[in-house]
This record gives C-alpha cells, sequence and structure tokens, in this order.
C-alpha cells in the first residue's frame, strides 16, 4: 500500500467547515513524522456547493495533492452515497491513513465506509505519538475521565476522527505553490442511496441569545433536582449574568433548550463561565473553552472540567454556593 | 414493529474509577448503570410499540453482571431478552460488538434497530452504523424523533449548532438515538413482578466467535489526562471559600 495520508475536508453547501484546517495541521503534523505523502479530499457535487472552488482553497496549502470527488449524487449528503464514493477514490487512490475531523456527518457515515473496507475508524482523537515505529493515537474515553494510547492492526486504511479543537486551524502550513487538483468523477448506481434527506432547519424560536452575555452561571446534574435549579438562578441574579446548562438539565426540561450550552446548543464566550456540578464532557466544552474566565464548582477533584478552569473548588455545591450568594451581595454593596 | 434495542452496561456517572495493574482498563469493582441514550432507544422503542404493536427485544454483550440492564427493561415492558454473556465482550472494538450482536440475532426479523448514539465507556459512536453496514441496512444517527409513514420512517436528526433534519428511511433500518429523545418511564411494581418470567436467552461467546475477528484497534495504555492549563484550586470550609472566590471575581477577573 501507498504510504500516502488523505485528510477528507468537510463542506456544507459550497462553504468549508474550518474544523477541516485543524484535521489538515494533523496530517501535516504526521507526515512531517512518518515522512508519507499529505494529500486532501473534497466530497461533493460541482453544481451544488462548487467543491471545485473548496478544491482550490485546500490545494493552497503545503499538500501534495488535492481530489475532488464529483457526483450530483452527493449532495445533499447521505452516508450512502458518501460512504460509497469515498470508497471508490480509496480503492483507486489507496490511503494508509484517512483523517477526518469528528463532526457529526463524518460519525454518520465513517463507520459505514471502514466496515465497507473491513478495517477500522479511531474516533475521537486528541493526538498522535509514533513509538518504535508504531502510530499510537490518543483518544478520549469514560467521557474524557480517562485518555487512552490506541494502536492500529489491520491492513488498513486506518481511518482516524479528531476531536474539535485538538490541531490549531491557525497551524497549518501554506504549500510553496498550489498542490496539483484532480477530479475524480464517480458514478453512483441507481438503488445505492436509501435514505432521503429533506432541508436542514433551526428550531424557529430562540428567546435568549446567550452568546451576548458577560457572566454566565451554567448547570450541570449535579444540581439534582429541578427545584434546586432556583440556587443556581439566585447566584446568576446576584451575579448579574445569564442562567444556562448542560444538555441533561434541558432535556430533563428543567430550562429550556435555548439554554443548553455545547456542540448541540449554544456556544459562548463570556467573561466569567461559572459552572456548578458539570463533569465537563467534550460536547459541553466545545461551547464555553473560549471563555475568558472558567470557574468550577465539583464534589469530584477529577472531574475533567477542572482541565480548563482557571479556578476551582473541589467540594458540594450546595455548601458553597449559599455563602457564595451572600458574598457576591455583600460586594456589590 | 419488532425492535431491536441494544443496550450497554456502563460504569455509573459519579463512580470514582481506578485504573486496573495493566494501566489498560478500569478496575472493574466499581457500580454500574445502563448507558444513558440506551435507555431513551429502549423508551422510544415501547412507545413505538404501544402506538402500532409489535414486539420490542433487548440484547446486550458484557459479563453477568450485564443482565441486571436487561430485567430492567424487562420490568419496564420489553418482551424478551438476549444476553451475550462473557467477560470478553467488555474488550471488543466496535466492529466486533457489532459482528457478534448480529451474529446472535441472525435468525430473527426486525423492522428497526435501536442502539444507543454513543456509549459512555468507550465512547466509539460506531457499533449502530456498523451493524448496519454488516446487515446491509441503511442507518441514521442522532435521532431526536421518530415517526411512520407508510414507505418506512421519517426521522428527525440532530445536527451540530441547533440544527436539524428530516430523513425518510425504508425498513428496516438501524438507529442510533439521542438522549432526551422523550421522557423515560420508571419500572412499576407489575413490570417488575411479570418480568420474571419473560424470556432471557443466554448466548455464549463459543456460538459467536466464528462471525467475530481480531480487535482492530487495541487500548495500549489508559491512564489519567495532562493538565494542559495552570488551574488555581481554591481551598477551605464553605465560607472561607466563597470569601476566596469573590475576591478573585473582584480582583483578578473583574466581573464584580
Ligand atoms: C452527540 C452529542 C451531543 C451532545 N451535546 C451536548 C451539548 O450540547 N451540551 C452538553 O452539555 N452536553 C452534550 N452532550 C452530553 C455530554 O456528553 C454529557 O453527557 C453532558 O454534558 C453531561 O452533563 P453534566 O456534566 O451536567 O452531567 P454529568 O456528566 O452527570 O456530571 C455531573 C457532575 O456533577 C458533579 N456533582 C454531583 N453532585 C454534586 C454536588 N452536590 N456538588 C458539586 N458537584 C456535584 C459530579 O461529580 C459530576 O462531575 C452531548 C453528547 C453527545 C453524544
Ligand atoms: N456490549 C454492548 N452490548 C449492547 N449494546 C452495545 C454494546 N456496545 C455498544 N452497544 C450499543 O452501541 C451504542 C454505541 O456504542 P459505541 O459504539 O461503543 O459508542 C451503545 O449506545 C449501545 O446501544
Amino acid at each position: 500500500m501507498a504510504d500516502t495520508i488523505l485528510v477528507v475536508v468537510e463542506q456544507r453547501e459550497g462553504k468549508l467547515n474550518r474544523v477541516s484546517w485543524e484535521t489538515i495541521t494533523a496530517g501535516q503534523v504526521i507526515a512531517a513524522q512518518t515522512g508519507w505523502t499529505l494529500e486532501a479530499a473534497v466530497v461533493g457535487s460541482n453544481s451544488g456547493s462548487g467543491i471545485a472552488a473548496i478544491a482550490a482553497e485546500v490545494a493552497a496549502k503545503k499538500l501534495a495533492k488535492v481530489y475532488a470527488v464529483e457526483s450530483a449524487r452527493l449532495e445533499p449528503y447521505t452516508p450512502d452515497a458518501f460512504a460509497y464514493a469515498l470508497q471508490q477514490l480509496l480503492e483507486k487512490h489507496p490511503a494508509k491513513l484517512v483523517l477526518m475531523p469528528h463532526t457529526y456527518q463524518v460519525r454518520d457515515f465513517v463507520p459505514k465506509l471502514a466496515t465497507a473496507l473491513q478495517t477500522t475508524a479511531i474516533s475521537d482523537v486528541i493526538g498522535f505519538r509514533s513509538e518504535a515505529g508504531k502510530l499510537l493515537f490518543t483518544r478520549q474515553m469514560f467521557q474524557g475521565k480517562f485518555v487512552a494510547d490506541v494502536s492500529f492492526a489491520g491492513n488498513g486504511p486506518c481511518f482516524v476522527t479528531f476531536q474539535n479543537g485538538s490541531y490549531r486551524a491557525d497551524k497549518v502550513e501554506a504549500g510553496a505553490a498550489a498542490a496539483p487538483v484532480e477530479t475524480v468523477n464517480v458514478e453512483i448506481p441507481d438503488g445505492i442511496i436509501r435514505n432521503k434527506p429533506e432541508e436542514v432547519f433551526k428550531e424557529a424560536k430562540q428567546a435568549v441569545d446567550l452568546t451576548q452575555a458577560e457572566i454566565i452561571v451554567s448547570v450541570g446534574r449535579g444540581i439534582k433536582e429541578q427545584k434546586n435549579i432556583d440556587l443556581a438562578k439566585q447566584l446568576a441574579d446576584a451575579l448579574g449574568g445569564e442562567l444556562a446548562a448542560s444538555r441533561p438539565i434541558c432535556d430533563n426540561g428543567w430550562l429550556p433548550m435555548d439554554r443548553q450550552i455545547g456542540s448541540s446548543g449554544q456556544t459562548v464566550a463570556p467573561k466569567l463561565y461559572l459552572a456548578l456540578g458539570i463533569s465537563g464532557a467534550i460536547q459541553h466544552i466545545v461551547g464555553m473553552k473560549g471563555s475568558r474566565s472558567i470557574v468550577a464548582i465539583n464534589k469530584d477533584s477529577e472531574a475533567p472540567i477542572f482541565e480548563i478552569a482557571d479556578y476551582a473548588i473541589v467540594g458540594n455545591l450546595f455548601d458553597i454556593v449559599p455563602p457564595l450568594i451572600e458574598e457576591v451581595k455583600k460586594a456589590k454593596g | 414493529m419488532k425492535i431491536l434495542v441494544c443496550m450497554k452496561q456502563v460504569p455509573q456517572k459519579d463512580a470514582p474509577l481506578k485504573l486496573n495493574e495493566s494501566g489498560t482498563w478500569i478496575r472493574e469493582d466499581v457500580s454500574y448503570e445502563v448507558n444513558e441514550p440506551d435507555a431513551f432507544a429502549l423508551e422510544e422503542a415501547l412507545r413505538q410499540k404501544e402506538k402500532h404493536t409489535g414486539e420490542v427485544i433487548v440484547i446486550t454483550a458484557g459479563p453477568a453482571r450485564a443482565s441486571q440492564v436487561l430485567r430492567e427493561a424487562l420490568a419496564k415492558g420489553a418482551d424478551r431478552a438476549i444476553h451475550l454473556e462473557d467477560d470478553a465482550f467488555v474488550g471488543l472494538d466496535a466492529y466486533n460488538t457489532a459482528r457478534a450482536i448480529a451474529a446472535a440475532v441472525k435468525d430473527e426479523k426486525f423492522d428497526l434497530i435501536f442502539t444507543g448514539l454513543q456509549s459512555d465507556d468507550y465512547g466509539y459512536a460506531q457499533t449502530g452504523v456498523i451493524l448496519a453496514q454488516i446487515l446491509g441496512w441503511p442507518h441514521a444517527t442522532i435521532i431526536m424523533q421518530i415517526e411512520k409513514t407508510d414507505a418506512g420512517i421519517r426521522v428527525k436528526r440532530e445536527l451540530e449548532a441547533g440544527f436539524f433534519q428530516f430523513v425518510d428511511i425504508p425498513l428496516p433500518a438501524v438507529l442510533t438515538i439521542q438522549s432526551g429523545i422523550n421522557k423515560l418511564r420508571y419500572a412499576t411494581l407489575i413490570g417488575i413482578k411479570q418480568a420474571k418470567n419473560k424470556p432471557l436467552r443466554k448466548v455464549a461467546l463459543a456460538e459467536v466467535q466464528s462471525a467475530m475477528g481480531e480487535n482492530l484497534q487495541k487500548i495500549v495504555k489508559l491512564y489519567v489526562p495532562q493538565k494542559s492549563k495552570n488551574t488555581e484550586f481554591l481551598e477551605g470550609p464553605p465560607a472561607e471559600v466563597a470569601k476566596k472566590l469573590v475576591e478573585k471575581l473582584k480582583n483578578e477577573m473583574r466581573v464584580i
């Protein structure tokens, strides 16, 4: 098999998903260490999203080649068409490693593609190491409480999906000259695509815009019961901030959905993000890690939220929040 | 509709986890619970059955302790259960788990298979989609709503950043269910009683092993992540900690 690394970038409606740059950075880092050739692929249709323009944008980076994988049937996205098209590409242009961002779309088709090729996808990877000629990929496990170094067995290609933020988009290296773009037209026969997707939409009303809040008090499952939400509300009011929550709180209906922070909710960057009884799962962290200051109160000293907190208080929130409210009120006079 | 629900037993959310001696897995002496989205998957299957009639079958692959998950599911209303029972099922990659499950149910005809969208321990987010590929069925992931239609089903997929999408899918199909799709029920006393008489089939590893292969990914080392940020821990009794924090809020974070 050719010693090639292929990065599959993600686009929707002709716009590159910015996390794709992170994956290209990851590819460049691995290519530098292994000496393997780095290529990229854009998948879509030319009429729909104009993937030629994206291919050209990607080709400006330090890459050996860019494939524009094209078929009218690749738009709108379906897992059947994507897995089929990429299988065609990989059969024609084999790769040892295939890298993608760990987006919802990739989660939807990469296990299918890897299985169709009788190989595996190492998902949600945050780092990479080469040890005695063996590639080790680091991935989060147990909801971020542990990480594991994972090795790959089999004939490949080995698929690897990178967690949002693992590599830096602004570290992507530009090429000396534009990489050649090769259009790969794939024939997707009738009957391959079984799902009929409709237009993507956003649930109509979004009453609160947390992105403008300077102070956010956010509650997680550690709050235990709906009636205790009021305690967090009192703290938010004392601080003059907004109340937000992790997903389970909104799933339970204890707070409305539009107060959910995270990958499926809002992304915020307030001056202060105060997390009460939130464990710090990656899907939550992606929505708030840009906050200027992060304070976490959690009874578990090993909760992953402490890894990104500026100030940490290990303890029972029900003991700490009441005196905290008092102190804040005092300080504010 | 005949629906199979894949349910996994995972360490309880609040359980303090310790590494085993070889540093490749956790020590198994912790408390366990059902993987959260799998509970929602079961609830959804029960609701579909209540609407359209049919049968709900639950399956788990895991050690003897995992039968607890099946008993709870039967008490909530599942009709029967299958337990792929062996300690070895704990250490499988998603491809092998899916192959084992597919082999265990090869003589059954389901309209739908539900899995959770992700397990809390491995977090592969793959088993359901792989199962669909093995069976040659269509699939859809991160599902927040399911309606039966004349041609199959119409599902609502959750996408990133508050976006959604409806997708029409023919049956049979595999769906991976997102937490929060419905409101969970509790088992009733009658349910718990009735569960004792419901069928629970055990399947040994040997019965499915020929369908499986080597793990294609292996954990070389499991460890606590290194902290990258300089976190300041505020310590002391609650009143004192509260004072310290307000001090920081005022003078360092400057939000008061
Ligand atoms: C595809 C996908 C999308 C997702 N999208 C989102 C999203 O947008 N937003 C989101 O938040 N999650 C999302 N999740 C869920 C996410 O993975 C976690 O399950 C969730 O964030 C956990 O919420 P939590 O921290 O409140 O609960 P838990 O993980 O249960 O943590 C509760 C914490 O409270 C602490 N605690 C308990 N009691 C006390 C006490 N008395 N005092 C102090 N601390 C206490 C515990 O130590 C624990 O750390 C998503 C998951 C998936 C798979
Ligand atoms: N050992 C298992 N037994 C039963 N179901 C499982 C098992 N492992 C994974 N699953 C199912 O697959 C889903 C996704 O798991 P994973 O691919 O590990 O993230 C889980 O939510 C379960 O529904």
